[in-house]
C-alpha cells in the first residue's frame, strides 16, 4: 500500500509518522508543502506539529498551502485522508471536517497517555479492529473540539464521531476528558468516512519500549483494510 | 558622539578596563567599538572572573571528542555516533519576562547544539524558584514552564527530564538552566573556527531587530532623544523560525559548503564574528548595511549588539553561495553575504560606505581582562547533636505525609505534562524517572541524561556540595542502567566581587573537579552565571550538573518502579544516619545548620559500578538511588511508580527510626530483587565489598513500618502527585 505524508514547514511528527507507516508495511513517501501534485497514494497523512508556526490559528495557513488543493481533490474523490493532531486542525481549517479545535480547557499544553473508545467501525480506518478501547497519547495545546449544536447533531446522526476520550474501562465521562472537548470527542469523520481527523497520536505508541503499543493495532488494522 | 569614561561605565566597563581599551587602541574608541568591547569584555562573554578557575576542570577522557571552548561538548558513543550537549543559563531574562526568557533559553541552547551539525534529540531543564509562599513564585513558575514548553514543543524535540526546586534564596533571582542533547556522525561535526582568506561570511535566519540590546552594555547617552528605545528588552523567541533554521542548517551541512558556523547568541553578531575569526587567527570584514534588519534606521551599534534570536553566521567555501542560498530560500529564511574573512587580523565594519570600526581581534578576545578575585574559604560546619527529645513529639505518619508532599520532593507531573516528552518517537524513559532516556534513532543504543543541583549542600559547604552534585548525576545515570560518560555544568552563583560568593564558586569547582576526576566523568561543556543577586541578597551557590550516559541495548533500560509483590528490597551502601542538611532536618525539625553528608568517592564509584553489574546480569527488577528524603522517600517513590506497597523489615543498627529512614547518606541505591536471586546478588555485592542491608519486601498495596500498616500506596500517591496541582490551581 502506498501512503504519503505531507511536510509543512513546522511539521514535527512527519518523521514519526513515516517510521510508523513503514514499520507496518506501507510504502511511504514524503511530500513537500510547496509541491502541487501528490504521488499515487492509498492514504494521505497530515502529520502533527506546528505548521507555519500555527500562527494566526492552528492549521489555518496550512489550510491555504499549495499542496492542500490536491489533498482536497484526493479526499473529494474518495481517497483516504488521515489527520493527526495538527493534521486534524488543518482538516477543520480546510472545511473537510466540521468544527474547530480550541485551546485546551485548562489553557495548558497536555502531553500524556489517554484512552479512546472507538465509536464507529464501519469505515476503512477501524473496520475489523478487535479492541474498542485503545490507549493512545496526546500532545497538544489546542485539542478542545467544538462545533455548533446543529453540527453536533449531524455528526451524531451520520455516525461521524470516530472516537471519544474515555477511562481505561471505556467509560465516557468528564473525568476522562483531557481537554474539554465537546462530548469527549477525540476524532471525527467526514460524511463519507474517508477522512479521519483525531487529536491522539497512534504513531507514538508502536513499540512496547515506548508509552504503549495500541497504536500498532490501529496501523496493522488499517493496512489490512486497505489490502 | 564622543566616548568618555562615563559612557564606558554605563556600558558596564570598569574605569581601569576603559583605560586599558584606550591604551590598547592608542586612541579613544568610537561608540560602536566601545559597544563591541563592552560585549566581549563583560562577564558573560569573557568569563573574566571564572576563567582562571575553570581552567582547573577535568575535561579530558577517552570518549571526549570536544571539550569546553566550542558551542557544545561532544562525546563518542560508538559506531561513529556522537552526542553533542551543553547546559546554559537564562536566569536574568526569565525573571524579568518568564515566558520569553525561558523560551529563548531553550532556543539558544538548541542552536548551540545544531550549530555543530547535530540534530537535537532531547531537552532537559533545571529550574529554581523562590519560596512557594512568595507572591511571585506561582506566576514565574507558570510562565517559565509555558516558555520552555512553548519553544521545545513547537520545535519537536522531547523534554525528557528536569529538576525543580523552591528556596527563598531565589525569591529575587530565579534560575532557568536549559540543556540540549544532539546526535551527530562523529566525522561530520562542525566547528566555529574560520579558515582561509576571502571566504564569504553569510548571515542566515531571522532578521535583526532592536530586541535584546543588553541592558548592561547599553549607554544611556545614546538614546537620549528616544527615551522609549532605552528600555532594555528581553529577546523574543520564534520557535517556528528556529525549526526552519534547524532543518535548513542540517540540509546545508550534508555537503561540504561550510567552513565554520556559529550561532548568534549572547552579544549577537559581535561575539559570533569575533569568535570565528579569533579561532582561525584571521581578520573579518562585515558590511552592516547588508544585514537583514527588521526595524528601520538601525545603527551599526545596534546591529552589532542586537540579540535577536534564531540567527547564524557561516563562513562558506567560495562558490557555494548560490547552492546554499537555494536551501535557505526553500525554508523561507533570510540569506545574505555580509562580509568576508581577511588577513588583517582586525574586525573591520563598514556602514553606508564608511568604515565604522576597526579593532584588532586579539584585543577583544585574548586581551580581555582576567581577574584573580579574592575569595574566602567556607569552614565545614559543626555537626548538629540531635537529642531524642527532638523526635519525641513527631508522629511518623504525619512526617511521611509532610515529606512526600514537600515542594522539593513531590511529583513534578504538573510541569512535565506540559512538555512534549514523546515526540520523535524514541523516549523510553519519560520524566519522573531517575534520568530521561531516548533511543538513538534506528539503533539499539539509548542515551540517558539527568540534571541535578544541591544548593543547600553547596551553601553549607561548597567543596562537599560540588562533589555531591556530580555524584548525584552519576547515580541517576547508573540507576537507569546507563554507563555514565560525561557532564556539562551550569554554574549559578552570586556576586563574584564579594569574596564569600567567589569562595563558593572556587570551592564548588574544586569539589566538582575532584568527583569528576575520580569517577572519570569529565566536564565537556558549560556556562557560568554570576551576579544572581538582588538588593545585596545572593542566591545559594547552585552549580547544576547535567550528566550523560549510554545504554548499549535499550532493552536493558532499568526503571525505579516496583515490579511485583513478594520481592526483596535491598538498600545498597551504608546508612550512617546523618540528618544534618537533610530535608527532614530542614522541614520537620527546622534545623538548617550542620555539614552536608560526606562524600566517599571510593564507595560512590564502587557502589555504582556494582549496581551496573547487577543490572547487566539481569538480577535487579528495579533500581532507584537514594537522595532527598532518604530511604523512606526513595522506597515510596518506587512504590508509587509501580503501584505496589512495601513492608519494611525492622532495622538493626541504628537507634532512631527517623535517622535511619530520613538520613541522606550518600552513595546509596534501593534495588528490588527476586527472592530466588538473592544469593547471586549477595555474592556480587560481597565480592565487590559493597555494604548492603535487607530493607524489606514488596507488598500488594500496604506500606508497613515496624509491623504497623501506615498508608496504602494509593494514599501516598495522592500526597505525592497532588501537591503541585493544588498549589497551581
Amino acid at each position: 500500500m502506498n501512503s504519503s505524508v505531507i511536510i509543512f514547514p513546522g511539521s514535527n511528527c512527519d518523521r514519526d509518522m513515516d517510521v510508523a507507516l513503514k514499520k507496518f508495511g506501507f510504502k511511504n513517501k514524503m511530500v513537500w508543502h510547496d509541491d502541487d501534485k501528490l504521488p499515487k497514494s492509498d492514504l494521505i497523512v497530515l502529520p502533527g506539529g506546528f505548521s507555519y508556526g500555527d500562527y494566526l490559528r492552528c492549521g489555518s495557513i496550512a489550510g491555504k498551502s499549495k499542496i492542500i488543493q490536491s489533498v482536497i481533490n484526493f479526499a473529494n474523490s474518495g481517497g483516504l485522508v488521515l489527520g493527526i493532531c495538527n493534521g486534524f486542525q488543518i482538516l477543520t481549517e480546510t472545511g473537510l471536517l466540521k468544527g474547530v479545535l480550541q485551546q485546551n480547557k485548562n489553557i495548558e499544553f497536555i502531553c500524556k497517555n489517554i484512552f479512546v473508545k472507538i465509536n464507529n467501525i464501519e469505515n476503512k480506518f477501524f473496520e475489523n479492529i478487535d479492541k474498542d478501547v485503545l490507549e493512545l497519547h496526546i500532545a497538544h495545546n489546542e485539542g478542545n473540539y467544538f462545533c455548533t449544536e446543529d453540527e453536533l447533531k449531524s455528526l451524531e446522526d451520520n455516525n461521524q464521531i470516530a472516537a471519544y476520550y474515555c477511562g481505561s474501562d471505556g467509560k465516557i465521562d468528564e473525568k476522562s476528558n483531557p481537554n474539554g472537548a465537546i462530548k469527549n470527542i477525540a476524532g471525527i469523520f467526514n460524511e463519507k468516512k474517508n477522512i479521519l481527523g483525531m487529536m491522539p497520536h497512534p504513531e507514538r505508541m508502536i513499540d512496547q519500549s515506548l508509552s504503549g503499543e495500541d497504536g500498532s493495532i490501529f496501523f496493522e488494522n488499517l493496512l489490512k483494510n486497505l489490502k | 558622539m564622543e566616548v568618555n569614561e562615563k559612557i564606558a561605565v554605563d556600558h558596564g566597563l570598569k574605569p581601569d578596563e576603559y583605560k586599558k581599551i584606550c591604551d590598547l587602541l592608542k586612541r579613544i574608541p568610537n561608540i560602536t567599538e566601545l559597544g563591541i568591547f563592552s560585549a566581549m569584555w563583560n562577564e558573560h562573554c569573557s568569563y573574566k572572573s571564572s576563567r582562571l578557575h575553570l581552567k582547573k576542570l577535568n575535561t579530558k577522557g577517552k570518549k571526549v571528542i570536544q571539550g569546553p571552548g566550542e558551542n557544545a561538548g561532544v562525546i563518542d558513543i560508538g559506531d561513529d555516533d556522537a552526542i553533542v550537549f551543553k547546559i546554559e543559563s537564562h536566569n536574568h531574562p526569565s525573571f524579568i519576562e518568564p515566558y520569553q526568557g525561558a523560551a529563548t533559553g531553550v532556543g539558544g541552547i538548541m542552536r548551540d547544539v545544531f550549530t555543530m551539525g547535530a540534530r537535537p534529540i532531547a531537552n532537559l531543564n533545571s529550574i529554581h524558584f523562590g519560596s512557594t509562599q512568595h507572591k511571585k513564585t506561582k506566576n514565574l513558575l507558570r510562565g517559565v514552564v509555558k516558555g520552555i514548553g512553548g519553544y521545545g514543543n513547537c520545535i519537536g524535540v522531547p523534554t525528557i527530564a528536569g529538576q525543580t526546586c523552591f528556596d527563598q534564596s531565589y525569591n529575587g533571582n530565579i534560575l532557568v538552566n536549559a540543556m540540549t542533547l544532539g546526535l551527530v556522525n562523529k566525522n561530520k561535526i562542525f566547528y566555529s573556527k574560520a579558515a582561509g582568506l576571502n571566504k564569504p561570511v553569510i548571515y542566515v535566519g531571522s532578521k535583526t531587530g532592536r530586541d535584546g540590546i543588553h541592558g548592561a552594555s547599553m549607554a544611556s547617552a545614546i538614546f537620549d532623544d528616544k527615551i522609549e528605545e532605552k528600555k532594555p528588552t528581553v529577546q523574543v523567541g520564534d520557535p517556528f523560525t528556529e525549526k526552519l533554521l534547524l532543518e535548513a542548517c542540517l540540509e546545508l551541512m550534508s555537503d561540504k559548503s561550510i567552513i565554520a558556523i556559529q550561532d548568534m547568541g549572547a552579544a549577537g553578531l559581535t561575539s559570533s564574528s569575533i569568535e570565528m575569526a579569533s579561532k582561525g587567527n584571521l581578520g573579518i570584514e562585515l558590511h552592516l548595511d547588508k544585514v537583514p534588519c527588521r526595524e528601520e534606521k538601525m545603527t551599526p551599534y545596534e546591529i552589532m549588539l542586537s540579540e535577536s534570536q534564531e540567527r547564524m553566521l557561516i563562513v562558506l567555501e567560495n562558490g557555494k553561495e548560490d547552492s546554499a542560498k537555494k536551501i535557505f530560500d526553500k525554508w523561507n529564511l533570510d540569506f545574505a553575504v555580509i562580509g568576508q574573512t581577511t588577513n588583517s587580523k582586525n574586525i573591520e565594519l563598514y556602514f553606508e560606505k564608511e568604515k565604522v570600526a576597526n579593532v584588532p581581534i586579539k584585543f577583544l578576545a585574548n586581551e580581555a581582562p582576567m581577574y584573580d578575585r579574592p575569595w574566602k574559604k567556607t569552614k565545614l560546619p559543626q555537626k548538629i547533636k540531635f537529642s531524642n527529645n527532638d523526635f519525641k513529639k513527631l508522629k511518623f505518619n504525619d512526617v511521611i505525609k509532610k515529606m512526600i508532599s514537600h515542594p522539593n520532593i513531590c511529583s513534578k507531573q504538573w510541569i512535565w505534562e506540559q512538555y512534549d516528552h514523546t515526540v520523535m518517537g524514541d523516549t523510553i524513559q519519560k520524566p519522573g524517572g531517575d534520568a530521561g532516556v531516548v533511543r538513538v534513532h534506528g539503533t539499539k543504543k539509548a542515551i540517558a541524561s539527568s540534571v541535578d543541583s544541591s544548593a543547600s549542600y553547596c551553601h553549607a559547604h561548597p567543596f562537599t556540595g560540588g562533589k555531591q552534585v556530580v555524584c548525584e548525576a552519576w547515580r541517576n545515570l547508573v540507576s537507569v542502567g546507563a554507563e555514565p560518560i560525561a557532564i556539562t555544568n551550569c554554574l549559578n552563583f552570586g556576586n563574584p566581587e564579594k569574596k564569600e560568593n567567589m569562595g563558593e564558586f572556587v570551592e564548588c569547582i574544586d569539589g566538582i573537579n575532584e568527583a569528576s576526576k575520580y569517577l572519570n566523568f569529565p566536564v565537556v561543556s558549560g556556562n557560568v552565571s554570576f551576579y544572581n543577586e538582588t538588593k545585596d541578597k545572593g542566591i545559594k551557590p547552585t552549580p547544576t550538573i547535567g550528566g550523560v550516559g549510554l545504554i548499549k541495548d535499550y532493552k536493558d533500560l532499568m526503571t525505579m518502579r516496583f515490579k511485583s509483590k513478594g520481592n526483596l528490597v535491598l538498600i545498597i551502601g551504608k546508612t550512617e544516619g546523618n540528618l544534618d542538611q537533610s530535608i527532614f532536618a530542614n522541614v520537620i525539625l527546622n534545623e538548617k545548620k550542620g555539614p552536608p553528608p560526606e562524600i566517599n568517592l571510593f564507595n560512590e564509584k564502587n557502589n555504582g559500578e556494582t549496581i551496573l553489574k547487577i543490572i547487566k546480569e539481569k538480577l535487579a527488577l528495579s533500581v532507584h538511588d537514594v537522595s532527598l528524603g532518604g530511604i523512606v522517600i526513595g522506597a515510596l517513590k518506587m512504590c508509587i511508580e509501580g503501584s505496589k506497597g512495601i513492608k519494611f523489615y525492622k532495622f538493626k543498627n541504628l537507634t532512631n527510626i527517623y535517622q535511619y529512614f530520613f538520613s541522606e547518606d550518600q552513595g546509596r541505591y534501593i534495588i528490588e530483587v527476586d527472592k530466588n536471586n538473592l544469593k547471586k546478588v549477595e555474592s556480587i555485592l560481597k565480592k565487590n565489598s559493597v555494604h548492603f542491608d535487607l530493607l524489606g519486601e514488596t507488598t500488594d498495596k500496604e506500606i508497613i513500618i515496624n509491623d504497623e500498616p501506615t498508608f496504602t500506596v494509593d494514599k501516598v500517591t495522592e500526597f505525592y502527585k497532588g501537591w503541585l496541582y493544588k498549589y497551581m490551581s
